[in-house]
């Protein structure tokens, strides 16, 4: 692998592969009674997170003491950040105290590859701005495939903000290279100019999108940005794009309903349909600690496993 | 007063229909002669002009950012004059957005001051439209007009409103002088950092859509047109600014445009390589996609576009060294111009260098009625001589610019500056030209 895991862009069909292969073996761990291998003891990982998240910071930070490795977080609130100091500058000064790895997440676009610049360690991107988060797609795969036992020829359908998402961006990378079809829709408002170029389809019409899908993908909304701006109402939204109990039936009987969280329910998903037999959303939490295992593990240069 | 005689040269000097193996004799500052075999007289120093070399007007490169008074971390009058006679540009004329704004006679004189200190190429101050380019007051144009500045703008940004908008052209039709616009329909490009298409989209950029600009180049051609006033765009990107310009000249509007060797040279798709996410490519207009490059590069040949400047906006290394989306916009320019003209359009093959002498020179000294352009006896010895052929690997450790910020860096082009003379003075000679000033 890469030095560095900024964008799907950066892995090979075989890369992915292999960390979805790994990423079993990592689950294995997450069943037994003491969840805790030593691979990565004496490996110090940063996660620099500049943007508030639940999800993908404890995940990373589990999977981390899973692997014994040594975590320190650095939440932006609590940094000097605060105090004017530049991402190069603490990325230096992170640096100087010789990590093995960093976690970043961040509102910009690109910090990353401004990271991967300047920095020895190693850069996983747990999100930058509108860009990527390739971890998310991954545990997104593994999901897929836990139930569909393959990728190839599965009609994912990715429903919601397409422009600001970078779940969006990853997944489309990924599915598209494991040779998946991918339909997406959103209204036109949010339909980034190009996006057909990435080998998707695009219909503004829900139903065509989700016809005979074998996974739904939801993104999320932001309510305070969208509403007025990209679309009228929450409740046109809703109604034009919200995942129904009626909606799902157009997919195949045995569909899985995916989202990255967080939901806004009643607003992208009907909880009916979040709660309901088809959705899988805690399942991708579960796979994600065992997803970023598996890339924390490759990228460390694949030590043995006990 | 001293006599000199520039041998051999090929001059070309569109402006006099010439382009000849021709003599040009400087005498004191001035243009005596251009002729063939001129004699020489005792006392005249002969400079012969090494085969291949090209003897032209004085580059002028009317779209500079100097950011004196204020910003002289970034550049100085001192440091941006010396990197345009490096870059071959005898003359410069250098925006007001700087702090505080040239809206004012004190400001115009202070920059013509430290022109006159740092004495290597002429300045023109560009004076505000608006009192501090807040887009609410006429600046007193008058008195800009009178401290020297030679047209005005609020680039940075458009001028605020259309109602402004017509009363500058108006305003600043009774002393001749154009409004130069910085194109931008600011709420259709919102936060925007990038051209909106396909690369901004994969690498997560907000986008800003060619129409921002060409909006607002149809409104300043409409007011342009309602009162008869003397509009120059400046920095087209867009195809449909140029379609644009195309329109308004054709319906006899008093409108002339500018486009940047980056704009013409580059297209979006550096965002992502060979640098993804360089702040070193992002700059307001945004470099666009190949379609747009080569309408481009269509109207350079064929006349539409008037002027190739340089928009040369230096920034320090501290403020480029962010997050791409933090990051002010702007390059440096002054120095890789020519080495760009010459190379991407000369032996290109899209235009010969009398066109490109047009556009550097004979142009920028119409549209800004100022002197140069024209090699005529008794004209101003404002010279740059060119080396066409120099194969340069564009070095941004030996750049004259206090800022360094350029995505040419490393570029091996072919052409180059030999010397420029300021006003009969040599006051750049190229060592790697074998040239025996």
């Amino acid at each position: 692998m890469k030095k560095d895991l900024l964008s799907i862009a950066d892995l090979s069909s075989e890369e992915i592969y292999s960390i979805l292969d790994t990423a079993e073996a990592m689950r294995e761990i997450g069943e037994r009674p003491i969840k805790k291998v030593p691979t990565l003891r004496g490996k110090t990982i940063v996660n620099l997170f500049y943007e508030p998240s639940t999800r993908t910071r404890t995940s990373f930070e589990v999977a981390e003491k899973r692997l014994s490795a040594d975590t320190l977080n650095i939440a932006v609130a609590t940094s000097s950040v605060v105090k004017g100091e530049t991402l190069a500058d603490t990325a230096l000064n992170i640096e100087a105290m010789a990590p093995d790895m960093i976690v970043l997440r961040h509102a910009s676009s690109g910090a990353g590859h401004l990271l991967s610049r300047i920095c020895r360690s190693r850069i996983i991107n747990a999100g930058d701005g509108m860009h990527e988060h390739p971890t998310q797609a991954l545990l997104d795969a593994f999901t897929i495939r836990q139930h569909k036992e393959r990728i190839e020829g599965l009609k994912v359908a990715i429903v919601g903000d397409l422009l600001h998402s970078r779940v969006l961006r990853s997944n489309v990378l990924l599915l598209t290279r494991l040779g998946a079809h991918v339909w997406v829709s959103g209204p036109p408002t949010l339909v980034p100019p190009g996006i057909e170029r990435l080998g998707v389809r695009v219909s503004t019409s829900l139903e065509q999108a989700v016809a005979d899908a074998d996974v739904i993908m939801m993104l999320r909304i932001q309510q305070e940005r969208m509403q007025g701006a990209f679309f009228p109402s929450l409740r046109e939204y809703f109604s034009l794009f919200g995942m129904t109990v009626e909606r799902v039936k157009r997919a195949k009987p045995e569909v899985i309903i995916m989202h990255p969280g967080p939901m806004n329910r009643g607003v992208e998903i009907a909880s009916e349909v979040a709660d309901g037999p088809y959705s899988v959303i805690l399942e991708q939490v579960a796979n994600g600690v065992a997803v970023r295992m598996a890339v924390l593990y490759l990228l460390a240069g694949g030590v043995e496993v006990d | 007063m001293s006599r000199r005689l520039l041998k051999g040269g090929r001059v070309v000097d569109p402006a006099n229909g010439r382009d000849a193996r021709l003599d040009v004799l400087i005498e004191g500052e001035r243009i005596a002669r251009v002729g063939r075999d001129l004699p020489v007289d005792e006392g005249t120093t002969v400079v012969e002009i090494p085969s291949g070399c090209v003897v032209c007007p004085g580059l002028i490169d009317m779209h500079v950012h100097l950011r004196e008074p204020g910003q002289e971390h970034k550049e100085t009058v001192a440091t941006g004059t010396a990197a345009a006679v490096a870059g071959g540009f005898t003359a410069v004329a250098c925006m007001p957005n700087t702090s505080p704004v040239n809206d004012n006679a004190g400001v115009t004189e202070y920059i013509l001051k430290k022109a006159a200190e740092a004495n290597l190429a002429r300045v023109y101050p560009i004076g505000a439209v608006s009192r501090g380019q807040k887009g609410k007051h006429l600046a007193d144009i008058a008195e800009l007009r009178h401290a020297g500045c030679v047209a005005i703008t609020d680039d940075g940004h458009p001028v605020a409103t259309a109602l402004l908008m017509r009363r500058a052209l108006e305003y600043a039709g009774m002393f001749n002088m154009p409004v130069i616009e910085h194109c931008e329909e600011q709420i259709l490009k919102a936060d925007g950092v990038a051209h909106e298409g396909f690369c901004a989209f994969t690498l997560g950029l907000r986008g800003i859509p060619g129409e921002a600009e060409s909006i607002m180049v149809l409104r300043d051609i409409s007011l342009a047109e309602l009162t008869g006033g003397v509009v120059h765009i400046a920095h087209i990107s867009a195809r449909q600014s140029l379609d644009a310009v195309r329109y308004g000249k054709a319906r006899g509007v008093r409108v002339t445009c500018e486009v940047t060797p980056h704009h013409f040279a580059l297209t979006d798709e550096m965002l992502g390589a060979p640098v993804p996410y360089d702040t070193n490519v992002k700059m307001n207009p945004p470099l666009r996609e190949a379609a747009d490059r080569d309408r481009l590069l269509q109207g350079i040949a064929d006349g539409s576009v008037d002027v190739i400047a340089t928009d040369h906006a230096p920034h320090h290394y501290d403020e480029k060294h962010v997050e791409f989306d933090r990051a002010p916009f702007g390059i440096t320019g002054l120095e890789t111009a020519v080495s760009l003209c010459l190379d991407r359009l000369v032996h290109a093959g899209t235009i010969g260098l009398p066109r490109l002498v047009e556009l550097l020179a004979v142009n920028p000294a119409r549209i800004l009625s100022i002197p140069g352009g024209s090699l005529a006896d008794g004209a101003p010895a404002d010279i740059t001589i060119l080396a066409p052929d120099l194969r340069v690997t564009v070095s941004v450790a030996r750049m004259r610019s206090k800022s360094k910020n350029t995505p040419f860096g490393g570029w091996q082009l072919r052409g180059g500056v030999a010397a420029t003379i300021v006003a009969g003075r040599i006051v750049y000679v190229n060592e790697d030209v074998n040239l025996r000033m």
